[in-house]
């Protein structure tokens, strides 16, 4: 094998040039990809996080039946105390939880005393929100970031209704709220801060203490209606949405899809919902994933047209060679591995100069620090990275796409007549 | 005993609906050790009779043993094996192998064809630098030495796997005189040396003086020319 091996060696050396620019095709091919992988994984992951960590958090759990009635927010299926306890008691014993926080979510009417709209409202413990979100304060836009973002009687608005309304920080405001029985009931509130938009479910909501929530709604038991949770490592999404599931629910676990497409695991009357269910954002963390599953064809293409062509000239250029191994003895099987040699060489080869390029290429991309901005978020930094099971996945695909493409050329060679190619001219 | 046997020897190409006769019936033995030359023109079938006695072809009729193997009833790989282990081939055109040195050449069937160990590859490359007369350039690539030199080092690439047989298709096409004389005296000198039967094909005259049995070959038929036919042919 080391003998063709060397004569496979030899043989690329020999067309040096049409080598090198097939070798070129392949390395600027796995550049591409790995690159894009990189960087659109980064994007993805800095927007990803821009949502669980600004609202979302990774998981969130509800009364089963909460979420599909979410936009009227529901009173009569929030979560009872003992239910709560359950659900707390779970969080506190799993260390792959950083945090969770309680929520109370009411529609109010908004007042300025002038105008009246309506408005959502999260009611939070503020410590509790800022440890399970931490880029809330971040949000804030208008008002002070110092210190909790809210103390009882305070309100944060969001930037639409506080332009449309005309509201400042400092404001005084009334919240009117209509209780689980009918019953209606009304909170003056101080503008604590203005907070930016964010897409999707609750992305323009306002947030008031929880104790002030449950105040204007009445409510003589601490419910709440969802529990939002941060994940130590996103990575163990899947686990632990899985064991939350599995142990929550009275009954065995309904959720089929993966995490990545959005899980709900109902049972027990609680419902466990990863941050991809409940944001529209995962149909384009889909589609980035579609964009990148194009690239790689589009690489399998590249890589095929080109070894495939090298290959089928390889066979041309050298009939009369082949001719004359075939003639003094050579099975037709040590033909075949010689030109599949040749083939897999060129998918190596290209394949290690592409990945050694982009490993460099992302390393200085991560000290150069790119920023960019993405809605109201200013000043994100890109940080491209590519775990090592993608770039073996890529390298590996290179490899056999090579090995398939040169098969036919190798295969045509081994069969060839030695008479026919003695007397090829 | 026979090294070779063809009885009733037939080739027939077909070219769409017309059939051409290459070989018509042949009948002809070839001893172990012998020095054999098939002459005639262009077209007369050296060719193809040399292909089928290396296996490299399928006779259309008749029997043709070959170290008495039936080499008609050969499939591509056992056919592929049987050249491996007993023929060696030397070409009008040399068709050594460009990115190889010379030494690379003689050792490449010792290693794609019989899988030598390197100590008795090296051993028997030497043996046959010296027996040919190119140690010296032993390195060299075969664009790098003469027409000639390169025709030396096929002779010894042939006799490499120990061939019982050696078949050269008009090894000295592409000879100056001198050079082809040379040749086919080294071939001779191979013949005594390691004992192998050098069958050729020729349409030099002088050259075929050289031979110890010729066969005239016209028109697809064979015919062994005696001793004064070939004096008074090369006269």
């Amino acid at each position: 094998m080391l003998n063709i091996l060397r004569i496979a060696l030899r043989n690329l050396a020999r067309f040096s040039r049409r080598t090198f620019l097939s070798s070129m095709l392949i390395t600027l091919g796995i550049v591409a990809v790995l690159l894009f992988i990189a960087t659109a994984g980064s994007f993805k992951a800095m927007m990803i996080g821009q949502f669980t960590d600004a609202m979302l958090g990774h998981l969130e759990v509800h009364r089963k039946g909460y979420v599909a009635s979410i936009d009227n927010l529901p009173l009569n299926l929030n979560m009872q105390p003992m239910m709560v306890a359950k659900v707390e008691k779970a969080l506190d014993g799993r260390p792959a939880v950083q945090a969770y926080s309680e929520r109370v979510k009411l529609g109010a009417m908004f007042s300025n005393f002038t105008e009246t709209t309506a408005i959502r409202v999260n009611g939070v413990d503020p410590a509790k929100e800022v440890a399970a979100t931490p880029l809330l304060p971040g949000r804030i836009v208008e008002g002070s970031r110092e210190g909790p973002i809210l103390k009882r009687g305070e309100i944060l608005i969001p930037t639409l209704l506080a332009r449309g309304m005309k509201v400042k920080v400092g404001d005084t405001v009334v919240l009117v709220a209509t209780n689980r029985e009918g019953s209606v009931n009304g909170k003056t509130f101080v503008v604590r801060g203005i907070i930016d938009s964010l897409s999707g479910p609750s992305g323009r909501d306002g947030y008031i203490d929880i104790r002030d929530a449950r105040e204007l709604l009445r409510m003589d038991k601490p419910e709440v209606n969802e529990i939002v949770i941060r994940l130590r490592d996103p990575a163990q999404l899947d686990q632990v949405y899985a064991q939350l599931s599995q142990e929550l629910a009275a009954t065995p676990g309904q959720g089929g899809q993966s995490a990545a497409e959005g899980k709900t695991g109902q049972g027990g009357g609680l419902e466990v919902h990863t941050w991809a269910a409940l944001s529209p954002f995962s149909s384009i963390v889909r589609m980035i994933d579609l964009l990148a599953l194009f690239i790689k064809i589009m690489l399998v293409s590249i890589v095929l047209i080109s070894v495939m062509n090298v290959m089928m000239m390889a066979v041309y250029e050298r009939i009369r060679e082949i001719g004359t191994i075939s003639a003094i003895g050579t099975p037709p099987r040590k033909i075949l591995s010689l030109f599949l040699t040749e083939g897999l060489l060129l998918g190596v080869g290209g394949t290690a100069v592409g990945t050694a390029i982009s490993l460099a290429v992302i390393y200085a991309l991560n000290l150069w620090k790119i920023h960019f901005n993405f809605g109201q978020q200013q000043g994100l930094v890109l940080s491209p990275s590519i775990g090592l099971v993608d770039v073996l996945i890529i390298a590996a695909m290179v490899v056999v796409v090579t090995l398939l493409a040169s098969l036919q050329p190798a295969w045509k060679a081994s069969r060839m007549d030695p008479v026919t190619a003695l007397g090829h001219v | 005993m026979t090294l070779i046997r063809a009885e009733r020897l037939v080739k027939t190409y077909r070219s769409g609906e017309v059939e051409v006769p290459a070989i018509r019936g042949v009948d002809f033995t070839i001893d172990p050790r012998s020095f054999v030359v098939f002459v005639g023109p262009s077209g007369s079938g050296k060719t193809t009779l040399l292909n089928m006695i290396g296996c490299l072809d399928h006779p259309t009729g008749g029997t043709l043993a070959v170290l008495d193997t039936d080499v008609s009833k050969l499939d591509r790989r056992a056919a592929a094996n049987f050249r491996g282990q007993h023929i060696g081939f030397v070409f009008q055109d040399f068709n050594l192998i460009p990115v190889l040195t010379v030494y690379e050449n003689i050792e490449y069937p010792l290693i794609m064809v019989q899988n030598w160990p390197e100590a008795r590859r090296r051993k028997q490359i030497t043996r046959l630098l010296e027996a040919v007369g190119m140690t010296e350039q032993a390195n060299k690539r075969p664009a790098q030495i003469s027409g000639g030199q390169k025709q030396r080092v096929a002779v010894a690439r042939a006799l490499a796997t120990n061939a019982q047989l050696l078949l050269a298709d008009e090894p000295t096409a592409n000879l100056d005189h001198d050079t082809a004389f040379r040749i086919i005296e080294l071939m001779k000198k191979m013949r005594d040396e390691f004992g192998t039967t050098f069958v050729f094909s020729t349409h030099d005259p002088k050259i075929m003086s050289e031979a110890e049995v010729v066969f005239a070959l016209e028109d697809g038929r064979v015919r062994q020319q005696d001793r004064e036919e070939r004096v008074a042919l090369h006269a």
